[in-house]
């Protein structure tokens, strides 16, 4: 897939998006960070805010939200970190992405389980 | 699932994973264009692959040899991914990801954690696969080599050979098309992963 929206794309779109940030704090939200949405989305709310709740009503990793609202991860984390700072989303942190060294054996037995059962 | 005419995924026809979903898990098939990595994703994926992508931030400049892109004002990479639900509290992402330069720019934003790598190679373009080696053994990160047969070619260990492979660096046959090989190199690499975890409280450092 060689889809290149970002390159072609205005660049406006992502400055107003963000309004001008370009960076989140990049500890708070791993690309594969499960996203829970605590609430509806109100009027007035910015339409991108309003596309993410709808979308985690159950949990949804950064990438999906990505990939669905057609915006880079980095962008994504942005918009995220309004609404988590606002109390509108609670995030489920992956266990191996957070820990430092190699994962825990108990973790690969069960991964292995699962691709067994596949 | 409804079916739908479209590629792109509408809102309506997602497949959301369960409330009890709670760890998510990465690994990363490397490889050059063309190599087969969205067909081993989609041939493992519960979901149809998605497309996305990233751009490099500030941050990342400085962290890998970015002197090359510094005048450029955005890097941008796209990826693919699909994922497997392995129980009712875990779920394993699964990234494609092209080992072109550029790429290893966004490794850290988006790939730290990741439990493991498959470097995809083909036989005829094995070159393609080298700057991927050297980057995920810079980055530390343990890695299987899955050789996609596209044809009749060099036995394995002519091709562990000639990518200067660790001797415990495992390296299997795979057809990319066939669910049951793609499973069998995730397999693999878990297993990988365990040994070494068995055979080294602390991994190894490489120079």
């Amino acid at each position: 897939m060689t889809r290149r929206a970002i390159d072609q794309e205005d660049p406006d779109r992502l400055y107003t998006v963000t309004g001008g940030r370009t960076r989140a704090d990049e500890t708070a939200f791993d690309s594969v960070s499960l996203v829970v949405s605590e609430c509806r989305p109100t009027p007035g709310m910015q339409s991108e805010h309003v596309k993410i709740l709808r979308m985690t009503r159950r949990p949804t990793a950064v990438v999906e939200i990505s990939a669905e609202l057609r915006l880079p991860v980095s962008v994504v984390k942005i918009l995220l970190r309004d609404l988590l700072d606002t109390g509108r989303i609670t995030v489920r942190h992956p266990s191996a992405a957070t820990q430092a060294g190699q994962p825990d054996p108990e973790l690969l037995k069960q991964v292995l389980i699962a691709l067994h059962d596949l | 699932m409804p079916s739908t005419t479209s590629d792109q995924p509408a809102a309506g026809v997602r497949a959301p994973l369960r409330e009890t979903a709670v760890d998510a898990l990465k690994i990363v098939i490397v490889g050059g264009f063309g190599v087969g990595k969205t067909t081993m994703v989609g041939s493992v994926s519960e979901i149809q692959p998605l497309s996305t992508e990233e751009v490099m931030t500030q941050a990342s400049v400085g962290i890998d040899d970015a002197s090359r892109v510094r005048t450029k004002a955005t890097t941008t990479v796209a990826f693919d991914f699909g994922r497997i639900t392995l129980n009712s509290s875990m779920v394993l992402y699964l990234f494609g990801a092209p080992g072109q330069q550029r790429f290893w720019f966004v490794w850290d934003q988006l790939f730290a954690g990741s439990l493991g790598a498959v470097v995809m190679v083909d036989t005829r373009r094995l070159e393609e696969s080298f700057y991927s080696i050297d980057r995920l053994e810079h980055h530390r990160m343990p890695f299987v080599v899955a050789v996609n047969r596209f044809a009749d070619g060099p036995a394995l260990s002519s091709v562990r050979d000639a990518l200067a492979l660790s001797p415990e660096v495992p390296i299997v046959d795979c057809d990319a098309r066939e669910r049951s090989s793609c499973k069998t190199v995730l397999i693999t690499l878990v297993e990988h992963l365990a040994r070494m975890h068995d055979l080294s409280p602390v991994r190894e450092s490489t120079p």
